[in-house]
């Protein structure tokens, strides 16, 4: 079994949303990046347990950026998997990554690939689609459990107010929601140990984006919140009715 | 041509997220001055034709056994079939659980651009530029799509439904071949009842000020007499005290009702940033200096127990 698990780098949860160059640049200044959470608690967690499960298979990390994502990725190798591979490129959109991703997966014969439910700064939910699609392979998005049984595979995916339980044989393309699996902290052993695991760094494919961004804001900022006494609570349901207009 | 995906539900009915997608699409069309169609792959057990109503012309409908269960590769490739049969140079989806699975394949297929979470109608005076929400709603991106073909993928209440009683679409069956799907599903659970959260225009949301799973039921209360769908934060879904899908925020799901009642919570970027493009925003706590009060629109400093059924009767009472 061969896993290929997608990473991103996202600003930390808590950085502060700024832009620079006539709105039209993050600014990334004193931001920290970490994993992006939805690659690192779900599928790379899951993909780990896999291997716990079965000494044989083979976990690849790969991610499309440039070297200062290398942090990123050693922090990952740290929680588990045997090897990362970087493309050398910087994001321009989520095609133009699944089209760099699909480079690379078409190369390494992944029975699974697994990526992120969302980036929590790009929010598209696409890469993963994009990538089955070029792949020409079955895509499972929203993932909430996943087991293997065999050739195959049961998931369990998020619907409108519930969920659905369906089963796909391999290769197959893998977006993970929460559920999949539990955070883990990495231990001082992964750690030490990532240093000397292979980082592959390969050169991108000739891609061209379909999108670009030309200008970012931010949401107007609240005016004031107005506070109703606890003793007065019938007052709240009036306002919502009468003045906000939303009951 | 404005082609918009009409979502349908496991039990034949059309979406509300369906809905806004061809008001969108509508009022698109009539931006560009082209026509608004629509879609229909799974079975329905609505008449197709009342969608006329919110400004579609025709809609295609591909009647097919293999299409009887969701598969999110024979549907796109269907969606882009009958996009390139038709001519279309918009494609509208919701970017809901079926949008975020098919949009992006079509997408790759025909190698058109999409914007995934919009917020807005395009501006297309110059170029084609789509305001979708980035950062998990902290901020927002204009995003200039470079290709011929267009796909859009609008937020779930982001768009009014808006409809006028007397139109009617004309159904066309589309002759397209159709795989048989590589995903089987076994089985399809639905809390029945219930509002979707996704969907819901009312949010009634608790956190670990609500102690444990055993006080929910004034939540649940809270939630029934306005038709609300109930959310939580991340630590009461990680103590199990409700399940994962009611989890709202950064590592959860991302909700703009018109109305998010947020009852012990205290309101940490992480949560914020999944509903802070909720309209309007109730906090009750009982610490004052709660963060989510800077978030928030209406407050009560004051203890949830007492304050939630009180609450509750006064919405009766109204
Ligand atoms: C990477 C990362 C991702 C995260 N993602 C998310 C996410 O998606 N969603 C999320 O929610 N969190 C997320 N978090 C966690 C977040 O930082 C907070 O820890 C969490 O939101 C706190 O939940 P809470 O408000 O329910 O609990 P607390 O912070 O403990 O707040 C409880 C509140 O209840 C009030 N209270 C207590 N008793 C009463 C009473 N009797 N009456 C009235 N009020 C009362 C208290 O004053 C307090 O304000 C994330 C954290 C990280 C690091
Ligand atoms: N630059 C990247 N490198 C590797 N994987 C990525 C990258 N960007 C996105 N992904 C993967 O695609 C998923 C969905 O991303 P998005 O479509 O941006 O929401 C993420 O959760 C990651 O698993």
């Amino acid at each position: 079994m061969k896993i290929l698990v997608c990473i991103s780098k996202t600003p930390d949860t808590t950085a502060k949303i700024a832009f620079t160059d006539n709105n039209t640049k993050f600014d990334a200044g004193s931001v920290q990046w970490i994993i992006n959470p939805n690659d690192e608690y779900y599928a790379l967690v899951r993909a780990i347990e896999l291997k716990e499960a079965d000494s044989s298979t083979i976990v690849h990390l790969v991610t499309v950026g440039g070297a200062d994502t290398d942090a990123i990725i050693r922090k990952a190798l740290a929680l588990g998997g045997d090897e990362a591979i970087r493309i050398n490129t910087e994001c321009a959109d989520s095609f133009s990554i699944a089209a760099q991703i699909a480079a690379v997966a078409k190369e390494g014969n992944y029975d699974l690939i697994f990526t992120g439910k969302e980036t929590i700064d790009y929010n598209g939910s696409a890469v993963g689609g994009m990538l089955a699609e070029l792949l020409d392979l079955p895509y499972v998005s929203l993932a909430t459990k996943f087991e293997l049984n065999g050739n195959a595979a049961t998931v369990t995916r998020e619907i409108e107010g519930g969920e659905e339980i369906c089963e796909v044989s391999l290769p197959v393309v893998v977006s993970c929601n929460k559920g999949m699996a539990e955070q883990r902290i990495p231990n001082m052993r992964g750690i030490m140990a990532a240093r000397t695991k292979p980082l592959k760094v390969v050169e991108p494919a000739a891609v061209e984006p379909l999108t670009s961004i030309s200008e970012f804001s931010l949401p107007p900022a609240k005016t004031g919140v107005k506070l109703i006494d606890a003793d007065n609570v019938a007052e709240l349901a009036r306002l919502l009715k009468e003045e906000a207009k939303v009951i | 041509m404005v082609l918009v995906f009409i979502d349908i539900a496991e039990d034949g009915s059309v979406k509300k997220t369906a809905l806004e997608a061809l008001s969108y699409g509508a009022a698109l069309a009539k931006q560009l001055n082209v026509a608004a169609e629509g879609l229909v792959l799974a079975p329905v057990t609505e008449d197709l034709s009342a969608l006329g109503q919110y400004g579609v012309t025709k809609i295609h409908q591909v009647k097919n056994e293999a299409l009887q269960h969701f598969d999110a590769q024979s549907y796109a490739k269907v969606c882009a079939a009958v996009a390139e049969q038709t001519g279309a140079t918009v494609l509208i989806f919701s970017h809901n659980t079926s949008g975020k699975a098919i949009a992006p394949r079509v997408a790759a297929r025909m190698k058109a651009g999409l914007v995934a979470g919009a917020v807005a109608l395009p501006e297309t005076s110059n170029g084609f530029i789509v305001k979708k929400s980035v950062f998990s709603g902290k901020a927002f991106a204009d995003v200039s799509v470079l290709t011929t073909v267009k796909i859009i993928s609008i937020n779930p209440n982001s768009f009014k439904v808006e409809g006028d009683a007397n139109g009617s679409a004309e159904i066309v069956d589309a002759d397209i071949a159709v795989d048989a799907p590589l995903i089987k599903t076994i089985s399809t659970s639905k809390q029945s009842g219930e509002v979707p959260l996704a969907e819901a225009e009312i949010v009634v949301s608790g956190g670990r000020g609500m102690k444990g799973p055993e006080n929910w039921g004034i939540l649940e209360d809270l939630a029934s007499s306005l038709h609300a769908a109930l959310a939580c934060s991340r630590p009461v879904a990680d103590a199990h005290w409700r399940p994962h899908n009611e989890h709202v925020g950064q590592t959860g799901g991302a909700i703009a009702p018109n109305l998010y009642i947020a009852v012990g919570i205290s309101g940490a970027i992480q949560h914020l940033a999944g509903v802070n493009r909720s309209k309007v925003i109730v906090v009750i706590n009982k610490d004052p200096e709660a963060p989510f009060f800077k978030a928030a629109d209406y407050g009560i400093v004051g203890d949830l127990f007492d304050v939630v059924p009180k609450l509750t009767e006064a919405i009766k009472q109204l």
